[in-house]
């Protein structure tokens, strides 16, 4: 029988959940390969909504996979391809279908994703998403009406604690938590004394806070992420150490390094567990918590 | 002031949508098309000079002073010889020109430009889009700064993880909106209106299209059936 993540969240263990990206088009071998690999090890994995903005198979259809095969699904929601009417009613058939936890996202913009002449419809925000799932809670949809059988989930939202300027981004982190968020995941976070930082500030607020572990793949994949990924700042020291693997071993010094981060998170108690996320390397994440001594 | 901002649309797509008509009137503006530079008179007879080299016949040229102005039907009735010889009237207006023009004349018209967004100037030649006529304004606990059109994604709860320096990840040359309300509000001591909760945005204000009935004395302003009084 498998945990619910609502439970997890309340065990005070340390938690790790992860993430798996769904393919392009419907041959979903290798998406089921990664559940398999991931359902063991970790309390829950979260499935991606066209993340990037590329058109992907569905998170909906992924989670549902993921709960098939006796996993915990936390489904992505971003509100950039679907209205308030879209959303409530994959809510509702979410949690028909025994999908009980939901991460609120805004959604990347679409010019940087493979379809860049759609509409983004934005009708929602992420903390009005949060809010609308409490609505539903309430046995109302988002018109006033009522609902005949309502939802329950376990909601949760994102922050980047490297935000540069920072406090816009907490202001918005205070109104996901007031909005209903009951768990955190932030973006990429590599500078852990920074993050102790933003930890001392956010233990105030009743939320669980997981932090984001992106696996470093190379030094020119660091480099990359800090010239183009919005709030993820990868220091020096960390490239350098990239830099200096052996040639055909970056991935394995990618791995220690998460490994070692995750570990520190954890003997620590800087927060309250990590969100892996292997982009395309999925099958490592079992080597990466062995590595953290989970 | 606001200006209606236009670019030209490519010679290829102007060809095929001319098609097989060969005598063509040329129509410009003198207003925020010759300020934008893509429809007053050097334009035109730019275009003349490009419709000539492609072997079409231009019967005549004209730039309205104001062309989506009523008193365009005028302007257009002093050019009458010139535009009954032409099968076709390319319009170098922005659309508001070009439907002014459609509505009072019998002919084919043709947008030779398309209108990108109504653009208020902040300086010379610099033109923002900082209004979206969503007709629910908030911008009284924004610090004045629209974040329905200034944020890319029109988020009204603070900024998205896209935000970069107080820039937008689409366009460096952007700003981001929320950077923005974010200074201005802690400069004025007003944080506390980031901090709270905007729900949902009612999107049919006004259902579009937009109509409105300036209120005759003695009757109350009437709105259109269907719409929610804001």
């Amino acid at each position: 029988m498998t945990i619910s993540f609502k439970e997890t969240l309340a065990s005070g263990k340390f938690i790790v959940t992860s993430e798996v990206g769904p393919p392009k088009g419907t041959n979903l071998e290798k998406m089921i390969h990664h559940i398999a690999l991931l359902k063991e090890s970790v309390a829950a994995i979260n499935l991606t909504d066209h993340q990037s903005s590329i058109m992907r198979y569905p998170s909906l259809g992924a989670a549902l996979l993921v709960k098939e095969q006796g996993g915990e699904p936390i489904l992505q929601m971003t509100c950039r391809d679907r209205n308030r009417l879209a959303l409530q009613a994959d809510l509702l058939f979410a949690y028909s279908r025994g999908i009980k936890n939901v991460l609120c996202l805004t959604g990347d913009s679409l010019v940087v994703g493979d379809h860049k002449e759609a509409r983004g419809v934005f009708d929602l925000d992420s903390s009005q998403l949060l809010a609308a799932i409490r609505t539903l809670e309430k046995g109302k949809d988002m018109g006033g009406n009522d609902l005949d059988g309502t939802v329950s989930f376990c909601a949760g939202a994102i922050v980047t604690p490297e935000a540069n300027p920072l406090e816009p981004q907490l202001i918005k982190f205070e109104k996901k938590i007031e909005a209903g968020a009951e768990f955190i995941q932030t973006q990429a976070v590599y500078d852990l004394d920074k993050f102790r930082d933003f930890m001392s500030y956010a233990r105030q607020f009743p939320v669980k806070i997981l932090a984001g572990i992106i696996l470093l793949t190379s030094a020119p994949m660091a480099r990359y992420m800090n010239k183009n990924v919005p709030g993820v700042r990868v220091p020096q020291e960390l490239i350098d150490e990239m830099a200096a693997a052996p040639k055909g071993s970056t991935l394995s010094k990618g791995i220690e390094i998460a490994g070692r981060m995750i570990r520190e998170i954890k003997d620590d108690r800087i927060c309250d567990g990590v969100h892996v996320m292997a982009i395309g390397k999925e099958e490592v994440v079992p080597e990466i918590l062995k590595e953290a001594g989970l | 002031m606001i200006r209606s901002i236009t670019s030209q649309k490519s010679m290829e797509e102007i060809e095929r949508l001319l098609g097989d008509y060969n005598r063509v009137f040329i129509i410009g503006c003198g207003t925020c098309v010759t300020l934008c530079r893509t429809g007053g008179m050097p334009e035109v007879l730019q275009m003349k000079e490009k419709l000539e080299a492609a072997n079409r016949l231009v019967t005549g040229y004209m730039v309205l002073p104001v062309a989506c102005d009523e008193i365009t039907q005028e302007a257009l009735a002093a050019n009458q010889s010139a535009i009954s010889e032409a099968q076709v009237l390319l319009i170098m207006t922005c659309a508001f020109g070009v439907q002014t023009v459609a509505r009072r004349m019998d002919k084919i018209v043709i947008p030779a430009l398309d209108t990108l967004f109504i653009g208020k100037e902040r300086g010379l030649g610099e033109f923002h889009e900082v209004c979206r006529q969503c007709g629910a304004c908030i911008i009284g606990e924004t610090g004045g700064i629209c974040p329905v059109i200034t944020c890319h994604k029109g988020l009204v709860n603070g900024p998205c993880g896209g935000t970069k320096e107080g820039k937008c990840e689409i366009d460096p040359q952007k700003d981001c909106a929320w950077t923005l309300i974010y200074q201005r509000l802690k400069d004025m001591g007003r944080l506390d209106l980031m901090r709270r909760y905007q729900g949902p945005r009612n999107h049919q204000v006004v259902p579009r299209p937009g109509v409105f009935f300036v209120p005759q004395e003695g009757h109350a302003l009437s709105w259109p059936k269907g719409a929610t009084k804001p």
